[in-house]
């Protein structure tokens, strides 16, 4: 069921097929009605008129006969109507076509009419009204009924005529009724009727035929063009329609190949534009650093010599370093997320192991300088993970030197855990902590918890954290609570895991 | 060639930046190094004939002739230690200055104590061969730090001779590429396979009939390098 409901609902062509099989149904079906109905009352008018007629001259003839047997006895009366019916019936051609009632007289003392006829005929074969009609006046009427013969099985259609006789003798009345049979106009009428099915039903499949080929004439190149326009959206920007005459389909492929075109230029200039621009973020970034070495050097050979200097230029000296420092490391912050940026990092993976990453970090100088103690837990079982392990020490160390200079904790824990899809690290301080969506924000590049501190490092660390993490297919997500600390959870997929369910929930989640 | 610890040690750097060049002579003769400069790179091979240098610091990008190119030439005439200063380490710029015969490089920018231990380090020969080591068909002399192969002298630079040194002196060992840096270049410069790749494709395409079927070093698959003992 629904198939077929997508099938209405997804092709044109189907939807136009039906409807014009449906359609045509019915008006051939109408026309066939009204033409049948046409032919069949033409068929029994006909008849009827010859019926009339026919039957007239028995009337005459039996008028006559009664008339001529004025002087008979009653008990021969009786006789010459049977008679009567008998040379009625049997006086036409070879094949008689009707059938003979005779009723009457009709006023007969004991309130039985006899009755003869031709053939056992069933009683509701002669229409009631007739009869009375018949019975009450002189003259002719007719009516449509259905004749039937006693033991017979079916009905036809017929028409019957009946006149009063009356014998001038006795002044008796009697009725008589001529059952004409239409057995033949039937016989006719079935035939037309059997026709204009078969030529309906024929001509509603031709012409679903013709609303099928003509809608796939049509279709045919919408078709194509969606296919064409699917390819083109899949990035192949060289594809295009196949243009040929001047109809209206040949407009639509002009035309959409007018727009794949001017697309294509699009894109073209904005790659350019996009590419000219990484390009000079990079060439930037390197054009830079053969500056930014011979200051460097110089720095460096100035600070050797500060104790030699006054006291201002020494501390001149010492900041000159301090902040030259600072420039470098932002400057290949910023070439590294140029690189992101680009699409052009490159991961060196190997086979490495979170814990040992864990224990090397925590064994950080910078940490121990602070005064800070740190918790490594989970580390007993290796967990090892294909990645680059300079990009994955990165992300470590700059955890927890953020844990170090931001958080005001005076500890810190790093926990490795495992699934059979992934390896998480966490690292966790109990400082400031994150409030509102500071968790979303850290990741923001040059973002800071307190725009009027600055203690040193780019504010891009976390943003490269980041990027480094999908790279790998991991994810780095922040939790915290203001007030108790804040714990970042780093998760790297193992080998056709996913990072989706991360190893470790945060306490802060 | 042999190694003059009696006179100064002489460096040639070869940079198109003036300021770069003449703070880099500061730095060096600051550390008792004599120096001399050249600024373009179709000048290159006059003031090394010339200056007779025991390490050139080639700048990858400069005017005239290009360091790929220089490096190409400097090799074709000596085997003195190269060492490459450029802006991008992750471009392929680095794997070709190596294939054309540099020793080692340095990322700008740089501090003044990484130049000087770079320097040092290719001016230092590596003491651990004091004997002549005999290995199957090859012979290492250390003291005119001469190689033969059945008798055949094989022209091979210091820091090539070293690294074969480093292999053959204990076939026992597969060394990874972390040690061979520390022992040969003489740092830790962690992760950076490339450059000890480069070389030993080198040292391969000198010393074995058939680099792609190595006889002699072999390679230990996600490990490291390993001489295969002569039986």
């Amino acid at each position: 069921m629904r198939s077929i409901s997508g099938i209405w609902r997804r092709s044109i062509q189907a939807r136009v097929v039906t409807s014009t099989i449906v359609l045509s149904t019915l008006v051939i079906g109408l026309t066939g009605w009204a033409l049948l109905r046409d032919v069949a009352s033409g068929l029994a008018d006909s008849r009827r008129v010859a019926a009339i007629s026919e039957a007239r001259s028995g009337f005459d003839y039996a008028q006559t006969q009664l008339d001529a047997a004025v002087e008979t006895e009653p008990a021969t009366q009786s006789q010459t109507l049977t008679q009567m019916v008998d040379s009625l019936t049997s006086s036409r051609g070879a094949k008689r076509t009707y059938e003979l009632v005779l009723e009457g007289p009709l006023s007969s003392t004991d309130g039985q009419v006899p009755v003869r006829s031709s053939a056992a005929i069933t009683p509701d074969s002669l229409p009631d009204d007739l009869a009375k009609a018949v019975k009450a006046k002189p003259g002719t009427y007719w009516r449509y009924s259905d004749l039937s013969l006693l033991g017979g099985s079916g009905r036809d259609a017929s028409v019957v005529v009946g006149s009063q006789l009356r014998a001038p003798g006795t002044g008796d009345t009697y009725a008589l009724f001529y059952l004409f049979s239409m057995a033949d106009q039937q016989a006719t009428l079935d035939l037309v009727r059997r026709a204009l099915l078969l030529g309906g039903f024929a001509m509603v499949l031709m012409v679903g035929g013709v609303a099928w080929l003509v809608s796939r004439q049509v279709l045919d190149p919408i078709r194509m063009a969606r296919r064409i326009a699917e390819r083109y959206a899949g990035g192949n920007l060289e594809q295009r329609m196949h243009v040929s005459g001047e109809d209206d389909i040949a407009r639509l492929s002009t035309s959409f190949n007018q727009m794949a075109a001017s697309l294509q230029t699009q894109i073209r200039r904005l790659e350019n534009l996009s590419r000219l621009q990484q390009r000079f973020v990079s060439d930037v970034s390197h054009e830079l650093r053969t500056p930014l070495t011979t200051v460097q050097m110089a720095s460096a050979v100035l600070y050797d010599a500060r104790d030699k200097f006054d006291p201002q230029t020494s501390r001149s000296t010492e900041l000159l370093k301090g902040e030259l420092d600072r420039f470098e490391e932002l400057l290949s912050d910023l070439l590294d997320l140029s690189r992101f940026d680009a699409g052009a990092a490159k991961l060196e993976l190997d086979a490495i192991d979170l814990t040992q990453i864990a224990r090397d970090a925590a064994d950080d100088a910078l940490l121990s300088r602070k005064g800070i103690k740190v918790t490594v837990i989970g580390v007993e079982t290796p967990a090892v993970v294909e990645a680059d392990i300079r990009r994955i020490d990165r992300i470590v160390r700059n955890l927890l030197t953020n844990a170090a200079k931001y958080s005001g904790s005076d500890r810190v824990e790093i926990e490795v855990a495992q699934s059979p899809e992934c390896v998480s690290l966490a690292v966790r301080d109990f400082g400031v902590g994150l409030s509102g969506d500071e968790n979303l924000r850290v990741f923001d590049r040059f973002w800071r918890a307190d725009p009027a501190r600055t203690q040193g490092g780019t504010g891009l660390g976390l943003a490269i954290a980041r990027e480094d993490a999908a790279l790998h297919g991991g994810t780095l997500t922040a939790w915290g609570r203001p007030g108790e600390g804040a714990e970042f959870i780093l998760t790297i997929p193992k080998p056709e895991g996913s990072s989706k369910v991360p190893a470790i929930v945060s306490v802060y989640a | 060639m042999s190694y003059r610890r009696t006179k100064r040690d002489r460096v040639l750097v070869v940079d198109d930046d003036a300021s770069l060049a003449e703070m880099l002579t500061i730095v060096l003769e600051g550390e008792g190094l004599t120096t001399g400069v050249c600024r373009s790179g179709d000048r290159v091979m006059a003031a090394f004939a010339q200056f007779k240098p025991d390490v050139v610091l080639l700048d990858l990008m400069l005017p005239g002739l290009d360091g790929m190119s220089v490096c190409r030439q400097i090799r074709e005439k000596s085997a003195v230690p190269i060492i490459m200063l450029t802006a991008k380490a992750d471009t392929p710029d680095v794997v070709a200055g190596l294939e054309a015969g540099a020793d080692d490089y340095i990322t700008k920018p740089f501090k003044n104590t990484e130049l000087v231990a770079r320097v040092r380090a290719r001016l230092r020969r590596s003491d651990q061969l004091v004997e002549p080591l005999v290995f199957g068909e090859i012979v290492l002399d250390p003291t005119g730090h001469t190689v033969t192969r059945k008798g055949e002298p094989l022209e091979l630079t210091p820091l090539e001779f070293d690294l074969l040194a480093c292999l053959l002196s204990d076939p026992a060992q597969v060394f990874t590429r972390e040690i061979l840096l520390q022992k040969v270049w003489g740092y830790h410069h962690p992760g950076d396979t490339k450059l000890v790749n480069v070389h030993m494709t080198r040292l391969r395409s000198k010393i074995e009939d058939d680099a792609e079927d190595p006889q002699i070093i072999r390679t230990v698959r996600g490990v490291g390098y390993q001489a295969i003992s002569p039986t």
